[in-house]
């Protein structure tokens, strides 16, 4: 049974399972930078363990910092969020020898999922569609692979996730200084440089599946549409995914759910996939072994707390839920509000944050770990917070998030609010109208000139 | 460490239907060192947190940020190549990698002398200028703001 849970992470997401592990009577411990020692989620946490330093690679990036700053706080388990370490093979295997669980899938399932080249040779495997690509070890090999695949294509983070060190490429002139940003990112956000390529697909729609298992049963929790990005980063999560016939959208779930139980899969996951926006035809991108950011818009249709079900499963129980209890209702959608100026090019916009007003109420949820002098420390991503709102059908959703986005007043620092109230005016957005190139047709000068770069 | 009574979003939803169904406009609530804001706006309800501790009591944060630009020479010709964005300066692609540019190595505007990290990304950083790299002014894997010179550029003679 787990008292003592160790959080490996920082901002909104080391909050939002503080909340639930509290709520379920852990003593929740979480583990600090120093730029975070004042931050809201330390000063929730029952109990803080210094880590190191800001940067990212001597605190939330360091298997032996948070291994030993549990190991001293006496954990019996570490909950690693998302980003950072929480897909970390190495890091799963660390938390196992000094005999503390792992909130997350079994390293295994890590090892076939975190590599995303082995992730689409299983997911071939199992019978799902992968989009033409391969590895690009080095830029000789990536330029062979690029004739073959042909442009334009993307990089990707073999060891990535979550769109960082992804850079589309439009030319072979292009290559070599891409391929030095998306390795400098990768190694920044993984600490693993290696990349491959893949086709860029221009109009799909980014249409994932939740899912849980205990590593005997799993089940798919619905779908989510988050098609709208701006280079890989998704603004606006969805769910359900709408607007998709009811056979496609069956075969995708049983794809997610086919791939999962092969995996035997412990805890939450979701599988990716770029759906064709007009033919429905999919193709899997990659299987996220973990908490994801927009996780929010699941539990508001389906009502499950999804940390809690990890924490549950890690705990060594069987799932609590059958496929036919999970009920559906409502549409939900989550905007993730950043640090960044986005009329300037999405500069990001660290700093200490003067006031924090976030809209209150029935159908919405704020997730966010910034309050009145807040501190936005330049070492970590930007995202502030997250706002939620659900209603009976998608557009009373889109109703209500108009009203609680003018709800959002954040002094001190720029954010991505002002655009997302862009995009939530944008006809195509009400109608329901998305597909992964949707910034490029926002009919603002700034976003549309840096939709790529 | 103090406990305090957490406010979950649950509690929040009902502080504002009790609200709503009131004439008043706001309601402060205080829990241990926490504020908590609950206010009527033109179209719904807000809600802000204040914590005692840290609002104007904590120190900003202290990066080991080089903004102070070293005296030029009196002759000084040279140019400055400053990063674009406040955030952590690399020389190279990746750890291990060579640099970019070193001392003595020709640049023109578009060459690429190096990276800054910030919040996770990577933007790279271009001379802007022709000329040979005269001084590599800040050590790698220093947190910059966008005053600081990087680096000096000798221009080639007019």
């Amino acid at each position: 049974m787990i008292r003592r849970l160790f959080i490996a992470n920082r901002g909104e997401i080391a909050l939002r399972i503080i909340r639930t592990a509290q709520r379920l009577g852990m003593t929740t411990i979480l583990g600090v930078s120093e730029a975070d020692r004042l931050s809201l989620p330390a000063q929730i946490a029952d109990e803080n363990a210094l880590l190191g330093p800001a940067p990212s690679a001597a605190s939330y990036l360091s298997i032996g910092r948070e291994i030993a700053a549990a190991a001293a706080a006496r954990a019996d388990a570490i909950h690693p969020g998302y980003g950072f370490l929480s897909e970390n093979a190495g890091f799963a295997r660390a938390v196992a020898a000094a005999g503390i669980i792992f909130v997350g899938p079994d390293v295994s399932s890590l090892d076939a999922m975190g590599d995303k080249l082995k992730a689409r040779q299983i997911a071939d495997e199992v019978g799902l569609p992968v989009v033409p690509g391969g590895e690009a070890e080095d830029k000789a090999a990536a330029r062979d692979q690029a004739a073959i695949t042909g442009y334009p294509l993307l990089l990707k983070a073999v060891a990535g996730g979550g769109g960082r060190g992804m850079k589309r490429v439009d030319s072979a002139a292009e290559l070599d200084r891409q391929i030095d940003l998306a390795m400098a990112e990768a190694q920044a956000a993984f600490g693993d440089p290696r990349i491959y390529l893949e086709r860029y697909i221009g109009r799909g729609r980014h249409v994932e599946v939740q899912v849980l298992g205990d590593g005997k049963c799993a089940i798919h929790l619905g779908t989510r549409d988050c098609s709208i990005q701006r280079r890989y980063q998704k603004l606006i999560e969805e769910a359900p995914a709408f607007g998709i016939p009811e056979q496609p959208l069956r075969a995708l779930t049983d794809a997610a759910v086919r791939l999962t139980q092969h995996l035997r899969y412990r805890g939450a996951g979701t599988v990716e996939f770029l759906v064709d926006a007009e033919t429905f035809d999919f193709y899997f991108l990659e299987m996220n072994a973990r908490i994801q950011v927009e996780h929010p818009v699941t539990e508001a249709i389906t009502g499950i707390d999804l940390i809690e079900q990890q924490l549950l499963v890690a705990d060594g129980q069987p799932l609590g839920l059958t496929q036919a209890r999970v009920d559906f209702e409502g549409h939900a959608i989550e905007l993730r509000i950043n640090a960044e100026d986005w009329e300037r090019d999405f500069r990001p916009s660290p700093g200490r944050v003067k006031r924090a007003s976030w809209p209150a109420g029935p159908g919405i949820r704020v997730d966010s770990h910034i309050g009145k002098g807040g501190e936005v420390p330049p070492f970590y991503d930007s995202l502030i917070g997250k706002l939620i709102v659900a209603g009976k059908t998608r557009a009373e959703a889109v109703a209500r998030l108009a009203d609680a986005l003018d709800g959002i007043e954040i002094e001190g620092i720029q954010t991505t609010a002002g655009l997302h109230r862009h995009i939530v005016a944008d006809p195509r957005f009400i109608r329901g109208e998305v597909d992964t190139r949707f910034l490029e047709g926002l009919s603002i000068g700034s976003v549309q000139g840096s939709a790529h770069g | 460490m103090t406990k305090d009574i957490p406010i979950t979003r649950e509690d929040i939803e009902e502080i504002v239907t009790i609200l709503d169904q009131t004439p008043y406009d706001q309601v402060d609530v205080r829990i241990g060192r926490f504020t908590l804001k609950v206010a009527r706006t033109g179209k719904g309800w807000s809600q802000e947190l204040e914590l005692d501790d840290v609002a104007g009591v904590a120190p900003a944060l202290e990066p080991a940020t080089v903004s102070t630009e070293p005296k030029p020479a009196a002759d000084d010709s040279t140019l400055s190549i400053r990063p674009p964005l406040p955030g952590t300066f690399y020389r190279a692609p990746q750890p291990g990698a060579p640099p970019f540019v070193e001392v003595g190595d020709r640049v023109g505007p578009d060459t690429v002398v190096a990276i800054i990290e910030t919040m996770k990304l990577m933007t790279s950083v271009s001379a802007g200028c022709c000329g040979i790299v005269e001084a590599i002014v800040i050590p790698n894997a220093t947190l910059v703001d966008t005053e600081a010179v990087l680096m000096r550029v000798r221009p080639d003679a007019a």
